[in-house]
């Protein structure tokens, strides 16, 4: 394990006691709504928040440590941090932005600037190096601040709402590319978000956060499968399948085909919402473009709805009420037909 | 349309409110103009280059501007200290920092003269020990106004850094920056326009600093004499020549003002 923490912070009516530990190389997002102690966690993470219990440990080395009075502040602690509205410092140019980590840890101003260049070459904003923060679009301001982080090359790499600032169309082409960098990144990730699909799309490990305590955690797919509470269900219940756009239709990568409304080409991810699915027990009649044959593998009721897992040529997660559920007289292993609305399903570019 | 929009709606001013702030525009001008009416404009070149002039107007910009650097010295590190730093007493400490701001600068010149005068706690040991009489001296005038002007500056750099966003260094530290280092490189450069208007602030009143110096400092033409000073002592004997060093005064902080605010201030509005 590359990172453990066990944090414990009072911070008003909120007690935050989350237990942390991400692989290196590995992704958890912490997911869950504002006030929830997300942003607690990644400050106490940082250094930039003494906890008031537990320890907090990378690569064997202690940043935090209560009982044993250790407080590494956050200048010692080999991190890289992006934030929402990016903070890249205004007085500077773009590479020397991404230079400042570099300059401070030691290396001389000239290796820095080529360094930093290096990283503005990998982010594919070299070309900007000489402009303001100012003179940035903010997906390009974000790139070159996850470019900041990324130069010090940290053992551990937070990221706080590195895309809930930007514009939708933005955030897709922004999401893209830092799920690219987070590929090759070796260290641990913490990404903490309140969109589910920036955990789906991004993490190896959900760890669901609700006041400031752990709700749920696990891989993202199983999160939201086995959604354990209404408020997971509500956030997570997303079926995310990854294909290929051909106008307007998308080719599975695992076989089958989906229609949409938007006309996409190249890869991308379909997500469908469990409640636009709807469950026959028959082919319906003028039936709609996207019509799949499917066999309930699983079941989770919770509330009024039922959260029914289904296997099939495109595997879906499927809401229907209870009563529905009991007259249809579901059981696993039951043959049905599942259809969606194109204009119901979701298509991001990945 | 400039009459309509003077009737009403959101740009028009109230009558309650008009006649006190048009009262008030002469009141702050009006004496100027006075000023520069009454100014002996044939007599000006040789009033200018009368003996004492020079050199008052010479005393008084540099030890204006030392004041002004003693201050950037000691002050913006104090202004930090209490806007950013933990520290008990805070409060207190403000309070103290800022009593120079509301004492009459005579006050603040016999309490220096107590403090580092001849027979002063201070200033009887510099002489003891070192031979070194500050009262009735240029370091004196220096002192005076550092004394009196250095809390506008602090006041104003406090200020601007409590305004800045301070993520900006939290960003720093997580980029392995520590303290001194993320107030260098970046502290600094961001509340910039602030510290401009704040030494401004600063040189303009040290510049116009009367009470504190001719108690601290004395009177004498060359070494402690400066512009306020010379001005004080011309309209008892020439009204005239007060007239014009006044003018002087009047004409090199505008100056002062005009450039810097082309230069610097203008931004002080603009900063993130």
């Amino acid at each position: 394990m590359s990172l453990t923490a066990e944090v414990r912070v009072q911070r008003g009516p909120l007690a935050v006691e989350l237990d942390v530990q991400v692989a290196d190389g590995e992704v958890l997002a912490v997911l869950g709504p504002n006030g929830a102690g997300k942003s607690t966690l990644l400050r106490v993470l940082a250094g930039l928040l003494a906890p008031d219990g537990g320890r907090v440990e990378v690569d064997g080395e202690p940043w935090d440590d209560v009982a044993a009075g250790v407080h590494l502040p956050p200048h010692r602690r080999r991190l890289g941090m992006v934030f929402q509205d990016h903070l890249l410092f205004p007085h500077l140019t773009v590479t020397d932005n991404v230079a400042f980590g570099l300059r401070t840890r030691g290396a001389g101003r000239r290796e820095a600037r080529a360094a930093a260049a290096g990283w503005l070459a990998r982010v594919e904003l070299a070309d900007l190096g000489a402009r303001r923060p100012a003179q940035l679009s903010g997906g390009q301001a974000q790139r070159v601040a996850l470019a900041r982080a990324l130069a010090g090359e940290p053992a551990l790499l937070l990221l706080d709402e590195p895309l809930s600032a930007l514009d939708a169309r933005t955030r897709l082409t922004v999401r893209a590319e830092l799920r690219r960098h987070l590929g090759a990144f070796p260290g641990s990730t913490v990404l903490v978000t309140h969109d589910p699909i920036d955990a789906m799309a991004l993490a190896d490990r959900v760890l669901v956060v609700e006041d400031g305590m752990v709700v749920q955690a696990g891989p993202p797919a199983e999160v939201a499968r086995r959604p354990r509470t209404d408020y997971v269900a509500r956030l997570v219940g997303l079926s995310l399948l990854p294909g290929t756009g051909e106008g307007t239709t998308v080719r599975l990568d695992g076989g089958g085909r989906v229609a949409v409304a938007e006309e996409t080409a190249g890869p991308v991810l379909v997500a469908v919402r469990p409640e636009s699915v709807a469950l026959w027990p028959q082919r319906p009649d003028g039936s709609p473009r996207n019509t799949w044959p499917v066999v309930l593998t699983g079941a989770t009721p919770h509330g009024a709805t039922v959260r029914c897992e289904l296997a099939g040529e495109v595997p879906l997660l499927a809401d229907v009420t209870a009563a529905s559920f009991a007259e249809m007289g579901l059981a696993p292993g039951a043959r049905l037909w599942a259809t969606v609305k194109a204009s119901e399903v979701a298509v991001y570019a990945r | 349309m400039r009459r309509r929009r003077a009737r009403g709606g959101q740009g028009s001013v109230p009558v309650p409110l008009l006649v006190p702030a048009v009262v008030a525009v002469a009141f702050l001008v009006l004496p100027l103009v006075g000023l520069l009416v009454r100014t002996p404009w044939s007599e000006l070149g040789s009033q200018l280059t009368a003996p004492g002039v020079g050199q008052a107007l010479r005393l008084s910009l540099v030890s204006a501007s030392l004041a002004t650097a003693v201050s950037l010295v000691l002050g913006v590190p104090l202004a930090w200290v209490l806007a950013r730093s933990r520290i008990r007493g805070r409060g207190v400490l403000r309070a103290l920092v800022t009593v120079p701001l509301v004492l009459p600068p005579v006050v603040g010149g016999v309490a220096l003269f107590l403090v580092l005068g001849r027979q002063g706690i201070v200033g009887r040991w510099l002489d003891e020990a070192f031979g070194i009489t500050i009262p009735f001296t240029t370091t004196a005038v220096v002192i005076a106004e550092t004394f009196v002007a250095m809390p506008f500056l602090v006041i104003s750099v406090e200020g601007a850094l409590r305004a800045a966003d301070a993520r900006y260094e939290e960003a720093a530290a997580t980029l392995g920056a520590d303290r001194w280092t993320t107030f260098r490189r970046v502290t600094l450069p961001l509340v910039a326009p602030g510290i401009a208007a704040g030494a401004v602030l600063c040189w303009a009143r040290a510049l116009g600093e009367f009470g504190a110096t001719i108690t601290f400092a004395g009177n004498f033409p060359g070494t402690t004499q400066t512009m306020p000073l010379a001005v004080y002592l011309a309209l008892q004997r020439d009204p005239e020549s007060a007239i014009v060093l006044s003018l002087v005064l009047l004409v090199v902080s505008l100056a002062t003002l005009l450039l810097l605010r082309g230069r610097w201030l203008g931004r002080a509005g603009a900063a993130p």
